[in-house]
């Protein structure tokens, strides 16, 4: 009987390396240039059918790129929102007549918000074909793509991955703020503008997102006059109560709370806080975005939080992204979106610049948009007259905007 | 006596012959490049994963006691090589060389971990003791995230509260930051060292099991009481195979750390979650069953990443083919049922050989 | 004042804690089983809780009662399915199969609740007291949430002591084969256990999330483990164990984030597990294990 069961696996595993060995197909949202047809294959590990799109591409022929986000697990909204705003650009710039003729096409896969299967997912798209990469989504499955792509001289664009080494290598470009510069950023204005002199942080220490900014800020703190009278972690396996850290805060007597956090927990600590009758100014960076999304929220819990953020829906230049994305996914798009659309553009600009040829290789794609990047200026959602320099990081302004009667303002 | 040690040496030898197998086709494949970059990305992570399911199987299958906090001790491994291999880098520039001891000192490491927590943990029985492990594993992970180690000129600094409260000279650096962990790893791990270190994971426990000591600590899952009264020091052989088995976890915890630019402490590489991950392949493979470990270890790291073309429904699948399997395999029931349907083939065969006749 | 206050979101969490181990300890204690989903249907419950009322508008009642139906049925039905045919099989077998099981409704639920957080509004409408000149606040889940679990406490334990369906489990608990021979059937008493187990899971579900207003497909899982814990701390399968491991797992945790380090909360809880089960090896109220030569 064992026998059996040896065999059935060893043929389970045959069958799997045979798989291994054929292309993948993964979620290829192909659009045409008069509708958008959305064709999903899907190939449960054998051969898949021949791209869809090169019967109905342009004369231009197709380019490639790869999405690469936490589709499923605990970090998923960010993946998915990221996958979002890649697909919308991409049809946008189809029904538009693609890049000089060649249409684009987008495949998002799954990275579990996990270094190994980033680079799983990665490799997934190589197999597709991709010519250039858009992600990881957050930041250590990035670093960890990042030396892959560097290795295969890809080029790779992050919308979000904002630690400091995701940007390394020199083929690696990102469309978000470095994680140092937003907590510098934050302590500036909040000293600048003289929001509050005794200041609380609460931060993820089981992040890098968040306790690189926390960092910055701190050591930008003392020269801006600010007093750090709490300064409070919590843990990806205790992020739901934050009473502790809320009422240590409130003992020290702070007057504003810096959350260098994500929305998702920052919906929680504003519901406690509320109920702890503890109302300082909560302050949040890029993160903090999409915390008007949250399901259910009741958006008077937000009502005062000031944040520092590229993007906001509000905004007169986002209108329009924000009704497409709304209309395609039944949801207001977070600053994930928005730098995931960005980064598609980015390479619409950098093809435009450099043009480059739909078939070209990637290593020839990366070569010619390592230059290309560093000359395109960019209108973008995250930022007006987005230019980047050789070091792969942006240059764009950060804007401060508050919640007031549950919209953005701005300040 | 001796027919039995003969059917062991073959069956260790199919075992061998299997691995070496494996990594010939897939060589073979290389060369004509017949191969995908997933697949080829995937091989260092099968060989981690099938050192990984051998080793838990020596503390699950052969010394009988569950432990959920395996990951734990390839965390330890994983921190500890690559720190070793980050340190060094201007001492020894040859990046075998580091690897190398890497391997040895995060086995090592790993090893004398397995014999602190062994001691008090081996004292429990059945869930207490996976519990234990569990918590043990959550400890480790949750120590390692507040860890800040940092070199400059004046030696080594370390704190748990952040890189700031290192007090660094101008030019030093951060070795390992807390949560992000360690960066900058040399991507030293290839499948030809994955294989070698699998082959030697299998040389070890094989031998182990098909030892005096291997025989012993089979006694004492099967009978403690009945062990301890022919004079088998309980605590010494459980030990012995519990510290085994964290060495080699620690020593697939270096190629894992070897194998990515970037080494975090998070839940989804070393949290409990991992350890039960690795407890699937052992318990699909089957208990003591070391050729059944590396087999379901490769099919079951392999299977969520071929069913990627499935998009949103690929983790849902994924459970309910575990499912499914554990019922199919374990079930008595269903254990009946292909006894039934085996004998009838046996049966027929047997007929219509008799026909043949 | 900070340390009372401390002191009673510890008992808070704590009082969570327990109602899920005793969903945990009652099925440990009778199919001799780790049921790794459970903290799942605690996700389950909240989602329940949470289409009934912030989706269709029905009243929290409503919404628990529906979420007690919702999770009852899942459980027995879980159990029917997935564990039943794995008696008599290894008990590492059917760990594999609730894990199995817990992922299935963690990605069940993705699919059909997406992966965006939703926040919770509270089921409790009992107002929050004011002590101390407004300087100590106990908010109203807090006292809804302690006395529900002292309720659920006290019945179920003349539940089991008084009725003949927990005398049976009580039987079942003891020796299966012997409950078997006095006529109890086995398989409705364990049945009728995971029921129990997972209408706890759900008001558990509905006061974890009005407590702390976040869900997601993943809510449960966390909380699971650590009650999990609980269970062990104060000896699994006694359900008066199940109340003062959880509630002292609660203290602790709360305290050690306030006054050692919020980052290694969780390193201090599991050390205690590590430091108690050393001197008792069965938990705080375990029963001794006499081992039979």
């Amino acid at each position: 009987m064992k026998k059996l069961i040896a065999f059935g696996l060893t043929a389970a595993m045959v069958a799997s390396l045979a798989a291994c060995g054929s292309s993948e197909g993964g979620n290829k949202t192909t659009a045409a240039a008069g509708g958008d047809t959305t064709t999903t294959t899907a190939a449960a590990g054998g051969e898949t059918a021949p791209a869809a799109a090169d019967g109905q591409g342009a004369a231009g022929g197709t380019f490639k790129i790869g999405v690469i986000g936490p589709l499923t697990g605990p970090a998923a909204a960010y993946g998915i929102a990221v996958q979002n705003g890649a697909d919308l650009a991409v049809k946008e710039i189809n029904a538009a007549g693609g890049v000089n003729g060649i249409m684009l096409e987008a495949n998002a896969q799954d990275d579990e918000h996990d270094a190994q299967k980033s680079v799983n997912a990665y490799n997934t798209l190589k197999d597709w074909g991709a010519q250039a990469i858009v992600g990881s989504t957050t930041s250590d499955p990035c670093i960890a793509v990042a030396a892959e792509t560097s290795n295969d001289n890809m080029f790779q664009i992050t919308p979000s991955g904002s630690a400091v080494e995701c940007v390394t290598p020199d083929n690696v470009f990102r469309v978000c703020f470095a994680d140092p510069d937003q907590g510098t950023a934050s302590a500036v204005y909040i000293g600048e503008n003289k929001l509050a002199a005794k200041v609380a942080v609460i931060y993820d220490s089981s992040t890098t997102y968040s306790s690189g900014i926390r960092e910055a800020f701190v050591k930008e703190a003392g020269s801006q006059g600010l007093e750090i009278v709490a300064d409070e972690a919590f843990t990806a396996d205790n992020a739901t109560d934050f009473s502790v850290q809320l009422d240590k805060a409130k003992e020290a007597g702070a007057e504003l709370v810096f959350l260098p956090i994500y929305y998702q927990e920052a919906s929680v600590i504003l519901k406690q806080a509320k109920d702890k009758d503890f109302s300082p100014i909560f302050f949040g960076c890029d993160g903090m975005d999409g915390i008007l999304t949250v399901k259910n929220f009741d958006t008077s819990l937000a009502e005062g939080l000031m944040l520092l953020t590229p993007f906001s829906t509000t905004e007169e230049s986002s209108k329009a992204f924000t009704e497409a994305y709304v209309a395609a996914y039944g949801i207001e798009p977070n600053q994930f979106a928005a730098d995931s659309y960005d980064a598609v553009y980015a390479i619409k600009a950098a093809m435009e610049k450099s043009g480059i040829a739909a078939d070209a290789a990637p290593s020839d794609v990366c070569e010619a948009f390592k230059t290309a990047m560093t000359q395109i200026s960019i209108d973008g959602l995250t930022g007006a007259g987005m230019t980047w320099n050789a070091a792969g990081e942006p240059d764009k302004a950060p804007k401060a905007v508050k919640i007031v009667n549950g919209v953005y303002e701005m300040q | 006596m001796k027919a039995k040690k003969n059917k062991q040496l073959i069956q260790n030898g199919i075992t061998y012959a299997m691995v070496i197998g494996f990594w010939a086709v897939i060589q073979l494949l290389t060369a004509g490049g017949h191969i995908s970059s997933l697949m080829k990305g995937l091989l260092v992570p099968l060989c981690i994963y099938a050192i990984l399911a051998v080793s838990l199987n020596l503390t699950v299958g052969i010394l009988g006691e569950l432990s959920l906090g395996h990951a734990g001790f390839m965390c330890v491994g994983a921190f500890t090589g690559a720190f070793l291999t980050r340190c060094m880098e201007t001492a020894i520039p040859s990046v075998g060389l580091r690897f190398f001891l890497a391997l040895v000192a995060g086995a090592a490491v790993a090893g004398v971990f397995g014999i602190l927590i062994g001691i008090p943990v081996l004292r429990l029985k059945g869930d207490y003791l996976a519990i234990v492990t569990l918590a043990f594993g959550e400890i480790i992970k949750n120590l390692i995230n507040v860890m800040f180690i940092g070199k400059d000129s004046r030696g080594f600094h370390f704190s748990i509260k952040d890189s700031l409260s290192l007090g660094l000279e101008e030019g030093g650096v951060v070795l390992v930051k807390g949560a992000q962990g360690i960066t900058g790893t040399p991507r030293a791990a290839t499948f030809t060292i994955g294989i070698l270190l699998l082959l030697l994971t299998l040389v070890i426990v094989l031998n182990l099991i098909n030892s005096r000591t291997g025989r012993a600590i089979m006694a004492i899952r099967d009978n403690r009481i009945a062990a301890e009264s022919i004079g088998i020091n309980i605590t010494k052989y459980k030990l012995m195979a519990f510290s085994v088995s964290a060495a080699l976890a620690g020593m697939a915890g270096v190629l894992y750390a070897h194998s990515l630019a970037t080494l975090a402490a998070t839940s989804a590489n070393f949290g409990y979650n991992k350890s039960i991950m690795i407890l699937v392949f052992v318990v699909l493979g089957g208990l003591g069953n070391i050729r059944g470990s590396v087999i379901a270890a490769i099919v079951l790291t392999a299977l969520p990443e071929l069913l990627r073309g499935l998009n949103d429904y690929r983790m849902l699948i994924y459970a309910v083919v575990l499912i499914v399997m554990m019922l199919f395999n374990s079930s008595p029931k269903a254990i009946e049922l292909r006894a039934v349907v085996m004998d009838k083939i046996r049966h027929r065969q047997s007929e219509s050989a008799a026909k043949e006749a | 004042m900070s340390f009372l206050s401390y002191l009673i979101s510890g008992i808070s969490l704590g009082s969570i804690y327990a109602i899920i181990a005793l969903g945990y300890t009652m099925v440990y204690g009778i199919a001799r089983m780790l049921n790794f989903a459970h903290g799942d249907i605690i996700m389950v419950g909240g989602f329940a809780v949470f289409t009934m009322v912030s989706t269709l508008g029905m009243a929290p009642m409503v919404g628990i009662l529906t979420a007690v139906i919702v999770c009852t049925a899942l459980g027995v039905t879980i159990e029917f399915v997935a564990y039943r045919p794995l008696r008599g099989a290894s008990s590492l077998a059917v760990l594999i199969t609730a894990i199995g099981v817990s992922y299935l409704l963690q990605n069940l639920a993705l699919l059909i609740f997406g992966s965006n957080a939703r926040q919770f509004t509270s089921v409790v409408t009992v107002p929050g007291l004011k002590l101390a000149g407004g300087r100590l606040a106990i908010s109203g889940e807090t006292i809804v949430t302690v006395a529900v679990c002292l309720v659920i406490m006290v019945s179920l334990t003349a539940f089991i002591n008084k009725t003949r369906i927990g005398q049976a489990m009580l039987a079942v608990s003891e020796d299966r084969g012997a409950a078997t021979l006095m006529g109890i059937n086995v398989n409705k008493t364990i049945a009728i256990t995971f029921a129990i187990g997972s209408a706890l899971a759900a008001i558990a579900g509905a006061l974890l999330c009005s407590t702390y207003p976040s869900l997601t497909p993943y809510t449960g899982s966390m909380p699971g483990i650590k009650a999990f814990v609980a269970a062990v701390f104060g000896g699994i399968g006694s359900i008066p164990g199940a109340l003062l491991g959880g509630i002292i797992l609660g203290v602790v945790e709360n305290l050690s984030k306030a006054y050692i380090s919020s980052q290694l909360s969780d390193a201090i809880v599991f050390s205690m597990l590590i430091v108690i089960l050393f001197v008792r090896p069965t938990g705080i109220l375990g029963k001794k294990i006499n081992e039979k030569v």
